[in-house]
């Protein structure tokens, strides 16, 4: 691919969903977009660039910038996370809240589906939480993996990476070599299409937020802005989770790492 | 440093199963059925038990429901690792003592987070 192509294509990742391509990534284009070259009949990349370039084809300009999300998830990814929720995190949250017991979640990341049930399956195994009600949302900017979420299908691979068996046994129905989760949990998450990179005014306000493994895949710049955004919508004794690899350190001030709970952040 | 017991009758499965522990960190030994697996747990009790259900001379379950009534049977954590993925074998598994199931195919992903759920890792 000739440098200007490249140029072209990264910039306008960039612009559409945050997610900074560096030239030593340029392979990623290759094994990600080829399959979308081909289904338009380009014989290869420097044609559908070329393409995307030459036309207002915004549908095209959609597949191609989703093409180059990576969605990979597991259930209760790091497991610890989902602990401290638990332990640590919702029970004074929940004191604050006793007399509307009431809650909002948000998986501001939420792939496939695999964070929000897994929250989801938290909360539904929590003595305390019953008579409570937990709206979790998930968002994300991939329609595709939004309705694999939304469906709440998965295979036995898939669950296995993550599910404990005795979980699995209760919260699934195994539908052929197929496991799907029961609709006691599917109706506790509400999925939408979501942009981090868009006004977030409109998703309302949040007790919890995830936002886990997806701000490492941008610059330091829009870290700071999307947790900017992120602060506005939480109250005051609001909680932030963030990926194992991710930090608040540097990139903003708004927030603060909790002592002791790797990966929880409180307001600042 | 922890060790695990494979119990699988395929020298293949056994092999597989060893590498992707011996990266985790974990010492192995190794038994191809489950009256062998018997054998090296009454010699020592392992920390860990790789499981495969439909083996000759004594199969998974009937090994594991063996273990739990051996002295000590209780200390180690038993992980099936099988083709049968039907609720029946999985509930019937659980019920005799089992810590964990996984379905086969497997991979390191699948073996690593399943030995970090039952805290082995
Ligand atoms: C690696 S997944 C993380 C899933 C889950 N939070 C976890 O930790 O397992 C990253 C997700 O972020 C989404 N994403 C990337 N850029 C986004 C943006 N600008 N707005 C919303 N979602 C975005 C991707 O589509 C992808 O599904």
């Amino acid at each position: 691919m000739n440098p200007e192509d490249f140029q072209f294509i990264s910039t306008l990742i960039k612009s559409r969903s945050g997610l900074v391509l560096t030239p030593d990534k340029s392979y990623l284009l290759e094994s990600r977009l080829m399959p979308i070259a081909r289904k338009h009949g380009h014989k290869d990349l420097d044609e559908l660039i070329r393409a995307v370039r030459a036309s207002k084809d915004e549908a095209l300009t959609v597949e191609v910038v989703e093409a180059m999300t990576t969605n990979e998830s597991f259930f209760f990814r790091d497991i610890k996370p989902f602990d401290l929720l638990r332990d640590h995190v919702l029970p004074p949250l929940m004191k604050a809240r006793a007399q509307q017991k009431h809650m909002k979640i948000w998986c501001a990341a939420a792939s496939s589906g695999q964070e929000p049930y897994s929250i989801a399956i938290v909360l539904k195994e929590l003595a305390a939480a019953q008579g409570w009600r937990f709206d979790i949302v998930g968002t994300d900017i991939s329609h595709d993996i939004l309705d694999k979420a939304t469906s709440g299908k998965y295979t036995q691979f898939e669950v296995q990476r993550g599910m404990p068996i005795q979980l699995l046994l209760k919260y699934f129905d195994k539908k052929d070599e197929n496991w799907e989760v029961k609709p006691e949990i599917r109706k506790m998450v509400q999925y939408k299409y979501f942009n981090l990179l868009d006004k977030l005014g409109s998703l309302g306000g949040f007790d919890i937020v995830f936002c886990r493994n997806v701000l490492i895949y941008f610059d330091a710049e829009t870290k700071g802005k999307v947790l900017e955004e992120i602060a506005k919508l939480m109250p005051p004794d609001g909680m932030l989770f963030l990926g194992g690899a991710e930090t608040v350190l540097g990139v903003t001030d708004l927030f603060k790492p909790v002592p002791g709970q790797r990966g929880v952040y409180s307001r600042a | 440093m922890k060790t695990c017991l494979i119990v699988d009758d395929s020298k293949v499965i056994r092999m597989v199963a060893k590498k992707i522990l011996d990266e985790l960190g974990f010492g192995t030994e190794e038994a191809a059925d489950g009256q062998l697996a018997l054998d090296a747990c009454k010699a020592s009790m392992p920390a860990a038990v790789l499981l495969d259900w439909n083996m000759p001379v004594m199969s998974g379950i009937e090994f594991l429901r063996e273990l739990r009534a051996l002295p000590n049977g209780n200390d180690p954590i038993v992980v099936f690792c099988t083709t049968e993925n039907d609720l029946d074998h999985i509930q019937e598994a659980m019920t005799a003592g089992a810590n964990e199931y996984i379905m086969k195919p497997f991979d390191s992903d699948i073996i690593q987070a399943k030995f970090q759920q039952v805290g082995l890792i």
